[in-house]
Parts: C-alpha cells; sequence; structure tokens
C-alpha cells in the first residue's frame, strides 16, 4: 500500500515536472479566461479569431511581444511603451510619442480597446487588417523604425522566445505570420465593456445615473451620437470635425492614404469609451483637456473645404449642457478594463 | 506483479503526460486523375540582355541610362488550359520572382493532370483578397519588403536603381508599384501566347515554361516614361497604373520543354 502510494506520488510530481515551464518563462495568467467576447446587443465584431485559434499560449506570447523592446531599433521601445495600459492603453499625457533616436510623432497615440469591431487601423486609416497593424509602428522611421527581419533575428537570440513560440505554436519557428497572430491575440482580447454606462445600460443593482448624467446621455443622444455611435462610440468612419490646420504638421490625414482631396483633414472617429483617461484629445493631441474638446464643438469649429456637415455651426449646447454632456463621458471609464492584470506587462 | 503494473502505469501516464488529444489526421480522399508536374522557370532581360543588378548601364529608347539595383515581382493565380479546354489551376499559387535570389526564379507545380497545356494565365500581382486577409506566410509574408506597412497592400512589382536622369535625391529610381482596387488598380491578368507549342505533362516527362520577362518594357508601350520627370513612385496613383499598364506585355513565352 505504501509503495502504491509513493509511486502516485512519484507519479505526479513526474507529471508536473514533464510538463512544467519555468514561471518566468511561462508566467501564469491571473485568469484563464482567453475566449471571444461580444456584449449583449454589441454587433458582429469583423475579426473573430477564426484563422487565429484563440489560446492561453498565444496571448501570452502576444502580450510578451507587445511589451517587446526588440521591436524597435535601438532596443529601446515596446508597443507598450506608447500605449499604456493605465490610460486605457493610450500615452499618457503625451501629444506625440517619442520614437527611436529621439525622433517624435505626428500623431497622438490612440487608445488600443474594443479592436476586432475596427474596420481599419490608424488614425487615417491605412491599415486594414488588425494583424498586419503591428507593421506600421514597428516600419514607421518616428516610431520604431525596425526592419521586421531584424527584429525576428533577435527574437530567435532568445532562449525564452524560443520557447515561448513552442509552446504557442508547436515549435520554435519565429517568423512574421506568427508573431503578427500572436500580437492580434493580445489586441484581440482587449474588450472594455464594463463602464458605469454599461452597467447601467444592463440594468445591474446599484447602478444608477444622476440626473445630471442622465441629462448628458440624452444630450449625448441627440448631438453626439451619430458619429460616436454606441455602444463602441464610433462609427469607424472618417471626418474632418473642424480642427484648424496646425501649419507646422500639415496632416492631411485621410488624403494621404486615398490620394483623394475630399479626404482632406478627415480622420478616423475615435471611441468615446475611456474618454476621460485618454488625454491629449484629437489627432495631434491639441486639447488637454474635455472642457476645451466640448467647447471646440459649441464654438471653435473651423470650415477649412472638407468639414462634415454635422458640424457646420458648431453645436449648440449651454454651459449647463456642457457640465452634463461632461458628467455623461465620465460614466464610460472601464475600471475593470484597465486594471485587469491580465493585460499588464508579465515582466 | 503490483510492483509492475505500477512501474507499468507510471511510465505510461509519464509518457502520456504532454501528449495532446490523439486529433489523427485523416487521409484526405485523393482522386485517381494521375498527375505529374510542370516547372516554371523566368528569364529577367533588358530586351536580349540577360539582367545584372549593379553592373550595367541600361539605355532607354529615349536615351536615358537606368543601373538597376532591385527587380522583383508576383506572380500568383496560375492557370494553365489543357488541349480539350479544360482548366487547371494551382492552388496556394503565390510566387515572389526577385532577381537577386536565383532560386526565387523557378518553381515546379506539382499535382498537374497529366494532359497537354496550351496555353497559361497569371496574374502580375497579389489577389486583392489576400491583400486585406491578415498575416500570411511564404511568398506572402510581410517580411519580404513587398507588404505596405502604412497603407495595406502588397507591392506587386517593384524596380529600383539609379539613373544620372533621375532628379530625385542621389539620382534615385523607385517604382513600386500596387493597388488592388479602384480606379488605379494595377492588377494584371495575362496570357503569354505559347505560340502553338504545348507543354506536355506525363508520369515521365516534366515540362517546363522558359518565360523571358523584359524589364525595358516597363518604361514603353503605351506610355514612354522619362525619369527626368518621373522616377520615384511610391503610392498608389494614375502613374502607377500607367507604369502597370506598360509592364503587363513585359512577359513572352522563351519556348518549352519538354
Amino acid at each position: 500500500m505504501r509503495l502504491l502510494f509513493y509511486s502516485i506520488v512519484v507519479v505526479i510530481c513526474c507529471q508536473f515536472i514533464s510538463c512544467s515551464v519555468d514561471p518566468k518563462i511561462k508566467p501564469i495568467l491571473p485568469s484563464n479566461d482567453i475566449r471571444e467576447i461580444i456584449p449583449e446587443g454589441w454587433p458582429q465584431p469583423v475579426y473573430t479569431f477564426q484563422d487565429n485559434q484563440l489560446s492561453q499560449d498565444k496571448f501570452i506570447l502576444g502580450r510578451e511581444l507587445f511589451y517587446e523592446e526588440m521591436f524597435s531599433k535601438d532596443n529601446s521601445i515596446s508597443c507598450g511603451s506608447c500605449h499604456q495600459g493605465f490610460v486605457a492603453f493610450a500615452n499618457a499625457e503625451h501629444r506625440f510619442s517619442h520614437g527611436v533616436d529621439g525622433s517624435l510623432g505626428k500623431r497622438n497615440a490612440p487608445a488600443l480597446f474594443n479592436m476586432n469591431w475596427n474596420t481599419s487601423f490608424m488614425w487615417d486609416g491605412g491599415i486594414l487588417h488588425i494583424e498586419n497593424q503591428p507593421l506600421g509602428p514597428i516600419a514607421n522611421p518616428i516610431e520604431m523604425h525596425e526592419d521586421i527581419n531584424n527584429a525576428i533575428t533577435k527574437l530567435q537570440a532568445s532562449n525564452k522566445y524560443k520557447q515561448l513560440f513552442t509552446l504557442a505554436f508547436g515549435d520554435d519557428l519565429i517568423n512574421t505570420q506568427r508573431i503578427l497572430k500572436a500580437i492580434a491575440q493580445f489586441q484581440g482580447m482587449l474588450y472594455s465593456y464594463n463602464s458605469k454606462y454599461d452597467q447601467y445600460k444592463r440594468g445591474e443593482q446599484d447602478v444608477s445615473f444622476s440626473s445630471q448624467e442622465q441629462n448628458g446621455y440624452l444630450l449625448f443622444q441627440q448631438k453626439c451620437n451619430s458619429c460616436h455611435r454606441e455602444p463602441l462610440f464610433t462609427n469607424f468612419e472618417f471626418k474632418n470635425n473642424g480642427l484648424s490646420i496646425d501649419p507646422t504638421i500639415q496632416d492631411s490625414g485621410r488624403a494621404h492614404i486615398t490620394g483623394d482631396p475630399l479626404d482632406k483633414y478627415k480622420f478616423k472617429t475615435p471611441s468615446l469609451r475611456n474618454i476621460a483617461l485618454t488625454t491629449p484629445y484629437m489627432h495631434d493631441g491639441r486639447f488637454s483637456n474635455l472642457d476645451q474638446v466640448i467647447e471646440h464643438y459649441a464654438s471653435g469649429i473651423v470650415d477649412n473645404g472638407t468639414l462634415d456637415p454635422n458640424l457646420s455651426g458648431g453645436i449648440s449646447l449651454s454651459a449647463q449642457d456642457k457640465a452634463d454632456l461632461k458628467a455623461f463621458l465620465l460614466t464610460l471609464t472601464d475600471y475593470t478594463f484597465i486594471n485587469d492584470d491580465r493585460f499588464k506587462d508579465p515582466n | 506483479m503490483t510492483r509492475f503494473i505500477i512501474l507499468l502505469s507510471f511510465f505510461v501516464l509519464l509518457v502520456s503526460a504532454c501528449k495532446k488529444d490523439p486529433l489523427e489526421e485523416e487521409e484526405p480522399i485523393t482522386p485517381v486523375t494521375p498527375t505529374g508536374s510542370l516547372k516554371i522557370e523566368f528569364d529577367n532581360m533588358f530586351d536580349t540582355l540577360d539582367l545584372g543588378l549593379d553592373t550595367v548601364n541600361y539605355i532607354l529608347d529615349n536615351g536615358d541610362k537606368i543601373k538597376v539595383s532591385i527587380f522583383k515581382y508576383y506572380i500568383s493565380n496560375i492557370k494553365l488550359t489543357d488541349s480539350d479546354g479544360k482548366e487547371f489551376a494551382e492552388t496556394e499559387s503565390y510566387h515572389l520572382i526577385d532577381e537577386s535570389n536565383p532560386a526565387s526564379q523557378k518553381f515546379t507545380i506539382t499535382g498537374v493532370p497529366i494532359k497537354n497545356y496550351t496555353s497559361i494565365t497569371f496574374m502580375i500581382g497579389v489577389d486583392s483578397a489576400r491583400n486585406v486577409s491578415g498575416a500570411q506566410t511564404g511568398a506572402l509574408s510581410a517580411n519580404n519588403n513587398m507588404f505596405w506597412t502604412w497603407s495595406t497592400g502588397y507591392i506587386f512589382a517593384k524596380l529600383e536603381g539609379i539613373s544620372q536622369q533621375s532628379t530625385a535625391p542621389s539620382n534615385s529610381v523607385a517604382f513600386h508599384i500596387a493597388g488592388f482596387k479602384g480606379a488605379n488598380s494595377a492588377l494584371k491578368i495575362i496570357s503569354p501566347t505559347f505560340n502553338g507549342s504545348t507543354a506536355n505533362v506525363s508520369s515521365t516527362v516534366t515540362p517546363t515554361i522558359y518565360i523571358k520577362c523584359n524589364l525595358k518594357e516597363w518604361f514603353i508601350n503605351p506610355t514612354t516614361i522619362s525619369l527626368a520627370t518621373t522616377n520615384n513612385i511610391t503610392t498608389v496613383s494614375t502613374t502607377s497604373k500607367m507604369i502597370a499598364d506598360n509592364y503587363a506585355d513585359m512577359f513572352t513565352i522563351e519556348h518549352i520543354h519538354n
């Protein structure tokens, strides 16, 4: 009997040893909750992981790669350098992010969440698939400025990545496709759907809007919802929202991609979810707080030829309206999302 | 005996500990049509000269000179038509022909039904579906310097070099021809003629189709290109389409070896 007991102990230990990986190499997730989410009432996402079956190992690899500085030319910055979880993966208090070699970007780093619903990526919509998105900032000279082949060579020299790729894909081959599929799992898993607004809409217990928030919500539905459409708070379209042209940047926006003069100064409508966290605002980060943003729509609209017709003449808002609207926007912050340990840098 | 069983179970468990569920791959049911293979070989030229990189100044019809440093292009969606008019399409038919990589200039298509083939059709470039399909591998992998990272799409054909006539910095010439949709699409589907020859695929013979690619066609017919005014094309535009219209006739069947 005793022999049987010891044998079982040995068997269990051996099972553990033969399967276990150094926890530094394969960090245990706080939750095994790696699955596709489509919150109730939301449209079908564009990206469904159909050709990129979700797995914990691929997600973990994607997370490591998201926070991997080897993707920059001088190993100084990662995706996570300019997309910081505590501000919903925007770049905290940076109008423009710092690239390698002291370079400075010319557009504000967008927040990252609910990526699977995006019909295109980047402010100008130049990138058409979530999996190919990381190639843009990696190659861009004012961002990470690295050749993907150099980055692969660096990853191949790392034992950590040999193990992580083996766990995720069955062998230690490191190629562009695998890198992109893994990062897409991390980016795609960044679901944000637990703001006070969401809880209110779901009718959760003890969640109610103040009269100011409620009034702000009504104003939002009347005056903002056509572009910042619920429940994603964007229609993913390209609009000129009446900002004066910054002569030092001369950013033509969407027209840079389409070559169409009618697309000049148009940028993708950003989601308003987590808006309280993602300061500064607009494609060039020109506004540092929500009061300035609301005031822009109320009194700052400039028509430089391609202005969205809905914004012609600005949006009429009283002082009380502005305060109420802001109160509503503050209900869009998802603290569950920004505190989710699954999305944090494991190193 | 007990000890033996325990030891045995111990080993079985240890061995099976990491094994995934045995989802056995089933043998695909293959049709009994007999098949063979067919080779295609590309020969990049400048008129009658074998193309060399970074060596010769090639003289265009208008007198402009160009020394070529990079020349590569995608051939995709290859289809062969047999003497009965029946079509065979290569699966996963994406090939990146690169002048700097001799191995890329020839490839073998397997699983070709045993027939005599009288014509070939292929695309210069990458079909629109694969331009927007997410991370690809092989010839379509995004690390071949043929995929735009700032505006999604494959560069279908790339020609770079130096010309004294170019007014660009360092006299550079860079033609990155892309565009998979809209009025300026550069996609070209072509069928260079076999001139009465046939490629006879059999169980013993693997025919080779030798295809000549004349780089000079980028600069002429229908539009003559002056390198002084047109030297850098790195976006989709009427100019990139103009080059694609020019190079659409750069391929000719040199001969077919049976």
